[in-house]
């Protein structure tokens, strides 16, 4: 009990921050966030800070929602072709109909796709790594099959743009929108049953099994969310541009894998986080605004990006290695 | 890689995880060829030296001298150099490759990449016969029994010319015959000049094999003696800081009107075939068998976690109708796997998120877990079940193993089953540790549970049970208690199926 006494004080900080090794992706972005203020003069401004929330949110929405989806122990590679084909969808449909029903059928498709998805990966038992691969072919050829390879334009139907245009306080609903999801997602994955299980699930399936949990179920919910979320993303790009191909979303997957990794979420599941994930995002976000306002030739951005992602890995293979 | 024969000094070692101590400042001496043992209860730092010894781990202080000279592992691979091999209990083999490939593994006679099947061939056979052990090459290993695979890993030791091997709990696993053929293969080893440095829990075992033993107590060395002036009586001694009294509670009987509340029926499922019991309120039914007899296929199957393909389970009169573990815990049934790491723990998370892992729902509302009612609950069971911790948010992977078992066992008691399974309940726990589930065993049948106790270990399940049945090949072919519960009785059962 020693050892309580004489780190009294972490008591008051998050758990998250108790040791620096826990504190992973804060203190990098910290100092990034620190470097970047004093090298670029525009950084701080309000506009450019709103302007990154507001461009990365479509992947913060999708990002959240992986977080779950590794944490139970599986992947999903098809959110990139959801996006797209959710977009398209729901812009089609807006055409015709009310923005709200164009809303509400797009993300009952994602739904629907994610949970063909965990059908898969949990009663087939096919590895979610390549049965998510095989449905983004699927689905990028649905979209493909329903837009004839057409960029579906709305400029006849602006009110689709308010859903991620409006402005509320100031913040773009975009952005109100991705804060939405990942308060609720961060809420399910620490505060509930169905959060608890995903760890378990992801973390032992077989325990988890003998301790009365349904992991099918679970791992069906994981990537139900996931899906929807894709979608969401999708039409919140649809609306913020007006328009949806089904081009879009080739490398969202990677992108999106690469932030919840290097929050510092495991690829092995059974640990993660939402708001780590969050940081891990807007880290690789910033980044490439900072590549952008300090005038550095992209070229480097992508070599920087594939670094850090090396960095992030094997700082969790080490961390695995260790507790052995 | 060069042979050092000599002897292992370990110098004032300390070493601490995470701020708890595991080790402070032991001092040990193995002579060259002898079988020195390693005793004490789990979390003692028994595991923990021999990690260091063999590299796996670096002492926060102190060092290690091989014939007096101080040497340093920073890997394992560095300990083989100086000839130190560790044995885990998990064992290191390739299931898919032949015997002699995996005790050649990583050293085979190769030739620009290409390995010579021929010479590895000749090299097993030279080396195997060196040893007396008898193995067809081209067996797949993964098709052999444990003790035949732990023979694997001693080959491999002895074909890097291992001078010092570490066994960490090498028959834990193992039946009875088949540990008594480790047991031989230990003592030719030592006559062979090869020192072996055994960490186990059977105190019978430690007494007869060990030239030396010592005990370790809360990461201190207690005592180093030789085995012959030493006993049992002792050594518990030594170990808990005070002696034990007997290994076993005094039973209490139930009531003779105390209702069945379990009922198996006739039941057929995978690797059980007819089986038949009921155990009453209050009850412990011991089940003894041999390894592999269908002891764990038992309880699989009476937890519903196997196919069932004919026969019920009742629980008060009412039939159990789910199919998989979910229903049975449902209707009151837990259990307590067999193996805690593989099926029973999240080893990464908290104390407190498994215990509370299969009763989550009563302490949540529309999903969402009250954190205070959590925290109150797993307090409560755990002033019952006592885990020695630093809190409730420590992860199960950094306790010892008799309070990883506390903690599994809080667990299945955190549903309030009417029927508790314990599979192996003591399995790889200390003597402490052991007599404390023992205690809570007996506890808990007295308030009313109807208890099942499979284990390995027949004394055991002779110490703790009311009523015994013996399972041979699927089938329940004995069923003893009063005074016809002898060991003599359940092994003659147990061996040729008869009464």
């Amino acid at each position: 009990m020693s050892t309580d006494t004489a780190k009294s004080w972490n008591r008051y900080l998050p758990p998250a921050l108790r040791s620096w090794r826990d504190a992973g992706i804060i203190l990098p972005f910290a100092i990034l966030f620190v470097t970047l203020s004093i090298t670029s003069q525009p950084f701080l401004r309000k506009t450019n800070l709103l302007n990154i929330l507001d461009q990365q949110s479509a992947i913060l929405i999708i990002a959240a929602a992986g977080a779950l989806i590794l944490v139970s122990g599986a992947i999903d590679l098809s959110v990139g072709a959801t996006y797209a084909l959710a977009g398209c969808v729901s812009a089609q449909y807006a055409i015709k109909h009310s923005v709200l029903s164009a809303v509400i059928v797009g993300l009952a498709l994602g739904l629907l796709v994610g949970i063909v998805n965990g059908i898969i990966v949990a009663i087939f038992k096919i590895n979610s790594l390549i049965a998510t691969l095989a449905m983004s072919f699927v689905i990028g050829g649905l979209g493909a099959k329903i837009t004839k390879g057409n960029l579906i334009m709305l400029t006849e139907k602006p009110e689709y743009g308010k859903i991620a245009q409006s402005t509320w306080l100031g913040v773009s609903s975009s952005i109100w929108l991705m804060v939405g999801v990942i308060v609720v997602l961060g809420f399910l994955l620490t505060r509930t049953t169905t959060g608890r299980y995903m760890i378990a699930s992801g973390g032992n399936a077989q325990a988890a099994r003998l301790a009365g949990i349904r992991v099918s179920l679970i791992r069906i919910i994981a990537f139900g969310i996931s899906g929807m979320a894709a979608a969401l993303a999708g039409i919140i790009d649809a609306s913020r541009v007006l328009s949806a191909s089904a081009q879009l979303g080739g490398t969202l997957a990677f992108t999106v894998l690469a932030g919840i990794v290097v929050g510092g979420t495991s690829i092995a599941g059974g640990q993660g986080s939402v708001w780590r994930t969050v940081f891990g995002v807007l880290f690789i976000a910033l980044i490439g605004n900072g590549f952008d306002l300090l005038g550095i030739d992209p070229l480097y951005h992508q070599i920087a990006l594939g670094l850090i992602l090396l960095v992030a890995v094997g700082l969790d293979a080490w961390g695995n290695n260790k507790r052995r | 890689m060069t042979k050092q024969a000599g002897d292992l000094t370990v110098v004032g070692v300390s070493k601490s995880f995470g701020g708890v101590a595991a080790l402070t400042d032991v001092s040990i001496t193995v002579k060259q060829g002898e079988v020195h043992s390693l005793v004490g209860e789990n979390g003692a730092g028994k595991s923990t030296l021999g990690k260091i010894i063999s590299g796996l781990l670096l002492p926060d202080s102190g060092q290690i001298q091989i014939s007096g000279e101080s040497v340093s592992f920073r890997s394992p691979r560095e300990a083989l150099a100086h000839g130190i091999v560790t044995i885990a209990q998990e064992l290191a083999i390739v299931p898919g490759l032949t015997v002699a490939e995996n005790v050649l593994l990583g050293d085979e006679p190769k030739k620009v990449g290409f390995i010579k099947r021929k010479k590895l061939r000749k090299d097993f056979a030279a080396l195997a016969k060196r040893v007396g052990f008898e193995f067809e090459p081209d067996t797949v290993a993964g098709s052999l029994s444990v003790a035949e695979q732990q023979k694997i890993e001693i080959l491999r030791a002895l074909s890097r010319n291992a001078s010092i091997i570490i066994m960490d709990e090498p028959t834990a696993a193992l039946s009875r015959q088949e540990a008594e053929a480790l047991h031989k293969v230990i003592c030719d080893l030592s006559k062979a000049g090869t020192t072996v440095i055994l960490v186990s829990h059977f105190l019978s075992e430690v007494l007869e094999l060990s030239d030396t033993i010592s005990v370790l107590r809360d990461g201190h060395l207690v005592k180093t003696m030789p085995a012959a002036q030493s006993n049992q009586e002792e050594l518990i001694e030594l170990m808990l800081g005070r002696s034990l009294g007997a290994i076993y509670p005094t039973k209490i009987f139930p009531h003779y009107t105390a209702p069945t509340v379990l009922f198996v029926n006739n039941l057929c499922a995978g690797g059980v075939s007819n089986a038949w019991l009921s155990v009453r309120a209050g009850e412990i039914l011991g089940v003894a068998g041999l390894v592999g007899s269908g002891r764990s296929e038992l309880a699989r199957a009476i937890f519903k976690d196997s196919k069932i393909h004919s026969g019920s389970i009742e629980i008060n009169g009412v039939r159990i109708t789910g199919k998989n573990p979910l229903a049975a815990l449902q209707r009151g049934i837990s259990l307590l796997p067999e193996s805690r790491k593989e099926l029973g723990l999240l080893l990464e998370r908290s104390i407190k998120e498994n215990i509370t892992l299969s009763s989550l729902d009563r302490w949540s509302k529309f999903g969402i877990i009250s954190r205070r009612r959590e925290n109150q609950v797993v307090a409560k069971i755990l002033e019952k079940v006592l885990v020695k911790s630093a809190g409730v948010r420590q992860k199960v992977s950094h306790l010892s193993g008799g309070n990883q078992q506390k903690v599994l066992l809080a667990r299945t008691l955190m549903s309030s089953p009417r029927v508790l399974i314990v599979d192996e309940p003591t399995r790889g726990v200390d003597v402490g540790s052991k007599r404390a589930i023992y205690d809570l065993l007996t506890e808990l049948a007295a308030d009313g549970l109807a208890i099942i106790a499979i284990s390995s270990d027949l004394e055991e399940v002779l110490g703790i049970a009311h009523r015994v049945i013996v399972i041979r090949g699927g089938k329940i072919v004995s069923e003893l208690s009063g005074r016809a519960m002898t060991e003599h009785a359940v092994l003659e059962a147990a061996f040729t199926g008869t009464k």
